[in-house]
C-alpha cells in the first residue's frame, strides 16, 4: 500500500515559508500567551479593586527576583548559541551550551525554592492576601513551565539527541522549536519580575 | 511527530485503539461524542420528569438513584442542580464541541485539504486520550461525596467555591478538556495552513474547512483564559485563596475565615471570555457541514462564496469582544454594557449574511430531498430562530426581563440542538458512506428526521413563552411554587413529553446507524452524492494515507452545473470535466 510521508516535517513549505512544527509551536505559544495574558488582567483587575495593595518589595527580595531574571536572561542566550552551534555543525559545542542552559534553569528553580520557602517559614501562605495568592499562582505555573522546559531539553540534550547522526536538519529543527518555548518562558518571567517585585 | 506513513501489519491496539490515523481518532472522537451527548439527554430527561410532575417519585426507575439523591423516587433539590451543572457542561464540552470539531473535523480536514493525514499524529492521539480522561473524571465525579458540580455549567463563584467536592472534579475535568482542544486546534490549524494539495488555495478550500479553522482558532485563543480562571477556581478551593471571595462575605449568618478582596466578576469575565467564543465553535463547523450538503443537493454553486468567507473571519475577530453581554445584570456600568451591546449587534451580521447566502443557494436548484440534505434543510430555519431570538437578550434593556429565564435556554437550544445537533445527523448521513462504504437506510432515516424535527420544537418553542411569562431558568420545581408562573405551568408537561418523543425517535437513528455500518446498501462509486470536494476522490474507507494517486486541485469548491460541462458537477480533482 500506499507509503505516503506528511510534507514539511523538515523543509519549509514554499507559500507559508514555515515546517509544521515551527507554525505549531507559534500556535501553541499563542495561547500561552492568552493564558498568561488572562493572569495579568486578572492581577490588574485584583489590584485596581483592591482597598490596600502591598509594594512587592516589601514582601519579596529584589535581589534574589533580580538573580533570577539574569539567571533566565543568560540561560536564553545559551539556548540561542547551542542552537547556533548546530547550524554551524558543532555538535560538542552545542551539547556544552544546552547544557548549561539545563543547569542555569535548575539554579532559577532552587533559588524560587528559596524564595518559597522563605515565605512559608514566616507564614506567607497565598491564603493570606491577594498580592500572595496571585504571586503564588503566577510564579507557580511559571515554574511548572519551567520544569517543562527542562524536561524537553534533558531529553533533547540526552537520548534525543542521537537523531543528530540519523536526521542532523530535523534535530536541528527540534532545538529551534524548544528554544522558542524557552524563550516565551524567559520572557513571560521578564514580565512577572518587574510587575509582582517591582511595582 | 514522525513523517512516516507505513502500516497495515499493526497489531490491533495501535491500530484501533492508540492509533495515529486520523480517520481512526475522529470515529473514536466520533463514538465517545455520541455517547455523552446521549448520556448528557438521559440527565435531562430526569431532570424533565422532576419540572413536569414536581414533587412526584418517578416510577419503577426512580430507586436506582440511591437515597442520597431520589428517596422513594423523588428528585432532591441537590441532585436536579447536579443534573442541570453536569447536562451543559457534557453536552457543550463533552459531546457537540467534540463531535464537531473532533471528530468532524478530524476526520474530514485532512481528506478536503487532499493531505495523507494530519500534520501531528501523536499529537493527535494523545488529544483524544487526554479528552477521554477529562470524560471519565466528569462521570467519576457523580459518585464522589456530595455528588457531581452543581453550582450550574457557568460554576460562578462564590457559589462554586464553597461547593461540595464535584466541583474540584469538574476543575480537573475542564483542565483535561482544555489541554485536549489546545493540542487538538494546534494540529487542525497547521495541518490546513500547511498540508493543503497543490492547487488548493485558500479561495478554494470548502467552506467546511473554513468553518474548522476559525473554530480551531478560537478553541486555542478562547480557552486559555478559562484555564487561568480554573487554575484560580482550584487555588480558591484547594488552598483557600480569595481569588473570587470578595471581603465581607457571609454564609448563613457566619462570616467566612478568608482573607477576601476578590472579585466575583473576574470569574464571570474569564469565563464569558470563553465561553461566547464556544458558541461559535459550536455553530461554524454545524455551519461548514450544511454548506457542504446544500450545495451538493441543490446542485449550484455556492451563492457568495468569498463573502461567506469574509463573513466567517469576521465573526471570529468579533466573537472575542461580544462576552460582556452574558453580564448585563451583574452591574458593570452603563458604559460597558453599550459597547458590548453594540458589538452584539455587529456580531449578527456576519451569521445573517452566512444563513441569506445558504437560502439564496438554495432558490432555482434542483434540489434532492434525501435525509441529510433535510436535517441539513431544517437547520436554516432552526438556525434562523435561534438567533433572532438571541437579539433582545444582547440589547441591555430587554435583557432584565428576559435574563436567566427559560427564554434564555430556548434560545440557545434553539441554536445548538435543532440547530448544530441537526447539522451533525446532516453530517454523519451524508459522509457515512465514504467512512464505511455503506449509506445509511433512507427510510430509517426519514422516520428519524420528521418526527425530530416536530418534537424539537414542541420541547423549546412553549420555554420562550415562559421565559416572557418570566420563569426563572434554574428553578427545581419548574416554577410551581410561584404565583407569577401558575399560567405558563402547564407547559412544562408539553416540553417533558416532547422530550420523551425526541428520545423514542432517536431509535430509529441508533438502529439505522449499527445495522448500516455492516448491511447498509453498498456503494458503488468513490462519490455516491456527486460531490465535488476532495474528500470523494479518496476511496471509500480510505487506506492509511488517504489518497491512492497524488490528487491536486483544479478548480474551487462548488462547481455544480458548470454550463458546457458534461455532466452537471465538475470536482476539484478532475482536471477535464
Amino acid at each position: 500500500m500506499s507509503t505516503e510521508t506528511i510534507p514539511y516535517t523538515v523543509e519549509s513549505r514554499y507559500d507559508t515559508g514555515l515546517y509544521n512544527a515551527k507554525l505549531g509551536i507559534w500556535l501553541f505559544l499563542a495561547s500561552e500567551a492568552m493564558l498568561f495574558g488572562a493572569l495579568f488582567s486578572s492581577y490588574i483587575l485584583l489590584r485596581v479593586g483592591a482597598v490596600d495593595w502591598p509594594r512587592g518589595s516589601s514582601i519579596l527580595s529584589v535581589p534574589l527576583g533580580a538573580f533570577n531574571t539574569v539567571l533566565l536572561i543568560s540561560s536564553s542566550l545559551t539556548m540561542l548559541l547551542s542552537w547556533a552551534a548546530l547550524r554551524l555543525k558543532d555538535f560538542k559545542k552545542f551539547k556544552i551550551l544546552l547544557g548549561i542552559t539545563i543547569l542555569l534553569a535548575l539554579l532559577f528553580l532552587s533559588v524560587k525554592s528559596y524564595e518559597y520557602y522563605l515565605k512559608f517559614e514566616h507564614h506567607l501562605f497565598a491564603s493570606k492576601s491577594t498580592f500572595l495568592a496571585i504571586y503564588f499562582t503566577m510564579t507557580g505555573l511559571h515554574a511548572l513551565h519551567i520544569i517543562g522546559g527542562i524536561v524537553v531539553n534533558t531529553y533533547l540534550w540526552g537520548p534525543g539527541s542521537r537523531m543528530w547522526k540519523t536526521q542532523p536538519e530535523r534535530f536541528t529543527n527540534r532545538i529551534e522549536i524548544a528554544g522558542l518555548y524557552w524563550h516565551f518562558v524567559d520572557l513571560v518571567w521578564l514580565f512577572l519580575f518587574p510587575v509582582l517585585y517591582l511595582l | 511527530m514522525s513523517g512516516e506513513l507505513q502500516h497495515y501489519d499493526l497489531p490491533f491496539w495501535k491500530k484501533y485503539i492508540f492509533s495515529q490515523d486520523h480517520k481512526v481518532i475522529g470515529i473514536q472522537y466520533g463514538i465517545t461524542a455520541l455517547i455523552f451527548l446521549f448520556f448528557g439527554f438521559l440527565l435531562m430527561l430526569l431532570m424533565r420528569w422532576q419540572l413536569a410532575y414536581p414533587g412526584q417519585p418517578l416510577p419503577v426507575i426512580g430507586k436506582w438513584f440511591g437515597e442520597a439523591n431520589m428517596p422513594d423516587g423523588v428528585m432532591l433539590p441537590e441532585f436536579y442542580n447536579q443534573l442541570g451543572a453536569m447536562h451543559g457542561t457534557i453536552m457543550v464540552f463533552l459531546g457537540v464541541v467534540p463531535l464537531a470539531v473532533g471528530a468532524f473535523g478530524n476526520y474530514l480536514v485532512p481528506l478536503q485539504i487532499g493531505a495523507p493525514d494530519m500534520a501531528f499524529p501523536k499529537l493527535n492521539m494523545a488529544s483524544f486520550w487526554v479528552y477521554f480522561v477529562g470524560g471519565v473524571i466528569m462521570l467519576v465525579s457523580f459518585f464522589v461525596p456530595g455528588g457531581a458540580a452543581n453550582s450550574g455549567w457557568t460554576s460562578y463563584p462564590p457559589l462554586a467555591n464553597i461547593a461540595t467536592t464535584g466541583q474540584t472534579y469538574w476543575l480537573l475535568g475542564m483542565v483535561f478538556l482544555i489541554t485536549s482542544s489546545l493540542l487538538g486546534s494546534v494540529n487542525t490549524i497547521t495541518t490546513i495552513f500547511q498540508l493543503r494539495a497543490p492547487g488548493l488555495s485558500f479561495f478554494r478550500l470548502p467552506f467546511f474547512v473554513w468553518g474548522q479553522l476559525i473554530a480551531a482558532f478560537l478553541l486555542l485563543l478562547a480557552f486559555p483564559p478559562l484555564e487561568a480562571a480554573g487554575v484560580m477556581q482550584l487555588m480558591d478551593r484547594v488552598f483557600h485563596t480569595s481569588f473570587f471571595m470578595p471581603t465581607g462575605l457571609m454564609i448563613s449568618g457566619q462570616p467566612l475565615d478568608i482573607s477576601g478582596g476578590g472579585s466575583v466578576l473576574l470569574w464571570q469575565h474569564l469565563f464569558w471570555f470563553l465561553a461566547h467564543p464556544e458558541v461559535y465553535v459550536l455553530i461554524l463547523p454545524a455551519m461548514g457541514i450544511v454548506t457542504e450538503i446544500i450545495t451538493n443537493n441543490s446542485r449550484k454553486p455556492l451563492n457568495g462564496h468569498k463573502l461567506m468567507i469574509y463573513s466567517v473571519i469576521f465573526l471570529g475577530f468579533m466573537s472575542f469582544i461580544v462576552w460582556a453581554h452574558h453580564m448585563f445584570l451583574t452591574g458593570m456600568g452603563t458604559a460597558i454594557s453599550t459597547f458590548f451591546q453594540a458589538t452584539t449587534m455587529i456580531i449578527s451580521i456576519p451569521s445573517v449574511i452566512i444563513l441569506s447566502y445558504l437560502f439564496i443557494t438554495l432558490w432555482g436548484g434542483s434540489i434532492r430531498f434525501n435525509t441529510p440534505m433535510l436535517f441539513a434543510l431544517a437547520f436554516l430555519p432552526m438556525f434562523g430562530i435561534g438567533g433572532l431570538t438571541g437579539l433582545p437578550l444582547g440589547l441591555s434593556t430587554s435583557d432584565i426581563h428576559l435574563h436567566d429565564t427559560y427564554y434564555v435556554i430556548a434560545h440557545f437550544h434553539y441554536v445548538v440542538a435543532p440547530g448544530t445537533i441537526f447539522a451533525l445527523f446532516a453530517g454523519i448521513y451524508y459522509w457515512f458512506p465514504k467512512a464505511t462504504g455503506r449509506r445509511m437506510n433512507e427510510l430509517l432515516g426519514k422516520i428519524h428526521f420528521w418526527p425530530s424535527f416536530i418534537f424539537m420544537n414542541v420541547i423549546f418553542m412553549p420555554m420562550f413563552i415562559q421565559g416572557l411569562a418570566g420563569v426563572s431558568r434554574r428553578l427545581y420545581d419548574g416554577g410551581a411554587s410561584y404565583d407569577f408562573a401558575q399560567g405558563v405551568l402547564h407547559l412544562n408537561k408539553i416540553s417533558t413529553h416532547g422530550a420523551w418523543g425526541l428520545a423514542i425517535v432517536q431509535i430509529p437513528f441508533i438502529i439505522n446507524f449499527v445495522w448500516s455500518i455492516f448491511k447498509g446498501q453498498k456503494v458503488e462509486s468513490d462519490n455516491p452524492w456527486e460531490a465535488t470536494t476532495l474528500e470523494w476522490a479518496a476511496p471509500n474507507c480510505p487506506p492509511h494515507g488517504n489518497f491512492l494517486k497524488p490528487v491536486k486541485a483544479y478548480r474551487g469548491p462548488y462547481e455544480y452545473s458548470v454550463p458546457g460541462a458534461k455532466k452537471d458537477f465538475s470536482p476539484q480533482f478532475e482536471e477535464h470535466t
